[in-house]
């Protein structure tokens, strides 16, 4: 039947079976993801239109939009405006966790790059070198944070003593207490912590070029540089748009590094310090039910954008 | 044969297990500072060789703050694991709904007690935890140091200023380079509140919320304690000192590297254990006072307490556990080996304590004038409260904003917390 071929044809019996045992499998993994990633999430989001209290979680009443926005109007004439889309901390958290990302995933891509290009090249003795690399990525975040924590100490910390003795800085420095090396220190443990990560991502993809492409520049007369620039990045170019997406996702929910470096700072204040804190210090379960609500809303919108800007294709097509 | 004899053991293994067990498993979660952690073991040592009883610790971070916010998320959750808590002093009120109420099983012992302690317990009547030490914080000094440089020990925050950076100077001069003037704890979180309360009392700022609810705390003694505070900063106390909390404190002084710290009883035994630097070359006096109108010796009330989740298995053996830590033998035993405040009266008498731990009956007229965070009258929004003021002094340390504009900012802020009242 050559003139019907491009018209959809009924599904056969065999094709109706095939998409009913692939709903089967899916359905325990669909029911899995429900429970603990949708059901939290819908409870958080229902939350944050409460006036919910971890006193007592189950006297709260229904306030609508009021922890995001709420006008009052004064008998005195003033209008006071209320809620977290107006709460400078809530604002002073977005830009800490922004500029957080932004930094620390620029130069985690760099530096991992950097370690990638080194790695992939042939040498005696890589498999420890590229084994020993991943320790600092292996190291869970809390030890690696208390670890860093005692090596910035301003009095016993060996970054001290070992900048002192270079003769790089004429005096000890307080790492965690002042406000313009605080983001700086959280910055250098956490680019310590993942360049690895960012590494392992773009070697995996550099060990999939076929070398005979870069054989063939080689013949064609072009340089080392020109053949990073020209070849092997663009051909790299997708995995590390998901890699660098990855560590964004994980970079604009950092939790663990600053709350333990410098907990109560405001500024290095992350978004998910600031609901951890509503949530469950302050006695505001729904104030911080929704600063989780819109870190999610953020999240979310910063990917999609990206993907859009990076047309980046999730589904391995172009 | 081989099949039934397994088969009998199953059975009566299982008879052994269903029969009730007379032995209980509890378990109690605490942070401390220093030794206390490890002095609770001993205790609970005791307690299980008496009843039989099993109890395991849970170890949290010495931060009160960082306590307070898991205690919370279990108790919201119902969480039956933990059957008795080490609460703060300022806690009472915020999680009064989800203790168990000691006063009826504590009748026979409370009156041994002191009663502010016992008061600062209570909320609507209901007793939700039984006091296990007080904490009235001390100026510590080296002795040997005032001595060598002839300074007196110093009574106003001035004197200290002049006395440390004096000490500091020649002792630099002399090749000791990381000697520091005075260490306290000035990183951001409920200690700063402890500390800064005390510079503001101290100067007669007021203490920040007045025991009717009235936000006092912009005013220019305020304001001048807080000046003051920030004069110290790289000058007589390291930059860090912004970052330390109660154990980073005591860091440098235990070391020998601090003339003067702030800091609560618990490391006078410390700083005189085996093997300390500075063992037997220093001693404790009362905080300074300001120099403002009212000014006067200023000490924020600590203490911990320990109250019985009200989602416990077995509440009765955890009070009982609970009444036996707070016994008048183990809280003698506690304070020879933390040199933590008994909270029971006649141990202040102890001839024991007074050769062990001399710091001790000198601090009952103390911690009997300490103030009170003004924990009972904000009530549940005391931790943001708190937290909203401890910003407001770090960031004047820090040198972002006047003390006088941070003030007034807090001023506000504060209102807007109150609402329509506290």
């Amino acid at each position: 039947m050559p003139g019907t071929a491009r018209a959809p044809l009924p599904p056969s019996r065999l094709m109706r079976q095939r998409v009913r045992s692939a709903w089967l499998f899916l359905a325990p993994m669909l029911l899995v993801l429900a429970a603990i990633a949708g059901w939290p999430l819908v409870r958080t989001v229902y939350f944050s239109f409460t006036d919910a209290s971890l006193s007592d979680l189950e006297a709260r009443q229904w306030v609508g939009f009021a922890n995001y926005f709420s006008v009052l109007h004064l008998p005195s004439g003033r209008t006071i405006y209320d809620g977290l889309l107006v709460d400078p901390v809530w604002w002073g958290a977005v830009w800490n966790t922004v500029r957080f990302t932004v930094v620390s995933v620029s130069c985690e891509t760099v530096l991992g790059m950097i370690v990638a290009l080194v790695l992939n090249a042939e040498f005696a003795g890589r498999g420890i070198v590229r084994a020993a690399i991943l320790i600092p990525w292996a190291i869970p975040t809390i030890v690696s944070a208390k670890m860093w924590q005692w090596m910035l100490n301003d009095q016993f910390g060996i970054i001290n003593v070992v900048l002192l003795n270079l003769g790089l800085i004429d005096g000890k420095i307080a790492w965690t207490a002042s406000a313009d090396t605080a983001m700086v220190a959280v910055l250098i443990v956490d680019i310590w912590k993942t360049t690895p990560f960012m590494a392992l991502l773009i070697l995996a993809a550099l060990q999939m070029l076929p070398g005979e492409i870069i054989e063939v520049a080689k013949l064609d007369g072009a340089n080392s540089w020109q053949i990073f620039w020209r070849v092997t990045l663009p051909l790299i170019r997708r995995a590390v748009m998901v890699a660098v997406i990855f560590r964004a996702l994980d970079a604009l929910r950092i939790f663990d590094l600053i709350y333990v470096l410098t907990p109560n700072n405001v500024h290095t204040k992350s978004m998910s310090v600031f609901a951890r804190e509503n949530l469950f210090e302050f006695d505001k379960f729904a104030y911080g039910s929704a600063a989780s609500t819109l870190l999610f809303l953020i999240l979310a919108l910063l990917t999609i954008s990206y993907i859009r800007i990076g047309r980046i294709s999730l589904d391995g097509g172009r | 044969m081989k099949f039934f004899h397994a088969f009998r053991m199953l059975a009566v293994a299982a008879m052994l297990a269903a029969t009730p067990a007379r032995a209980v498993d509890l378990s109690i979660v605490s942070g401390d500072t220093g030794n206390g952690i490890k002095v609770l073991r001993e205790i609970l040592d005791r307690y299980e060789k008496e009843s039989g009883n099993k109890v395991t610790i849970v170890v949290m971070p010495s931060s009160t703050t960082d306590q307070f916010g898991q205690y919370r998320l279990w108790l919201a959750a119902g969480n039956s694991d933990i059957d008795v808590y080490q609460t703060d002093v300022i806690w009472a009120p915020q999680l009064a709904s989800q203790l168990v109420d000691l006063t009826a099983a504590t009748k026979d012992v409370v009156a041994t007690h002191f009663p502010s302690i016992i008061q600062s317990q209570t909320v609507d009547g209901k007793l939700v935890a039984l006091p296990i030490f007080t904490d009235a914080p001390a100026l510590y000094y080296r002795k040997d140091l005032l001595d060598k440089y002839g300074a007196k020990v110093p009574v106003t925050w001035k004197e200290l200023a002049d006395t440390a950076r004096l000490i500091v100077d020649k002792e630099r001069a002399a090749g000791n380079r990381d000697v520091w003037g005075f260490v306290f704890q000035g990183n951001a979180y409920e200690g700063l509140t402890c500390n800064a309360l005390e510079w503001v009392m101290s100067n007669g700022g007021g203490q920040i919320i007045e025991p009717d609810g009235t936000i006092s705390i912009n005013n220019s003694q305020a304001a001048a304690a807080l000046d003051m505070a920030k004069g110290w900063i790289g000058t007589i106390s390291p930059a860090g000192v912004l970052a330390y909390q109660e154990e980073e404190s005591r860091g440098v002084w235990q070391t020998g590297n601090a003339v003067f710290m702030r800091n609560w009883p618990y490391a006078y035994a410390l700083g005189n254990s085996e093997g300390s630097p500075i063992k037997g070359k220093f001693d404790v006096a009362p905080l300074p006072a300001g120099t403002g109108e009212g000014a006067r010796p200023a000490a924020a009330l600590g203490g911990w307490n320990l109250a019985v989740s009200k989602y416990s298995k077995n509440p009765d053996t955890a009070i009982e556990l609970v009444k036996f830590i707070a016994s008048p033998e183990m809280q003698k035993y506690r304070t020879l080996k933390t040199s933590n405040l008994p909270t029971i009266q006649a141990l202040y008498d102890d001839a024991d304590i007074a050769r062990e731990q001399p710091i001790v009956p000198r601090w009952k007229r103390i911690f009997l004038n300490a103030t009170p965070r003004p924990s009972a009258a904000v009530k549940v929004k005391y931790n943001e409260a708190s937290s909203q003021f401890w910003n407001a002094v770090h960031e004047t340390m820090t040198g972002e904003g006047s003390a006088a504009d941070n003030l007034a900012d807090l001023e506000a802020t504060l209102t807007k917390l109150k609402g329509s009242g506290w």
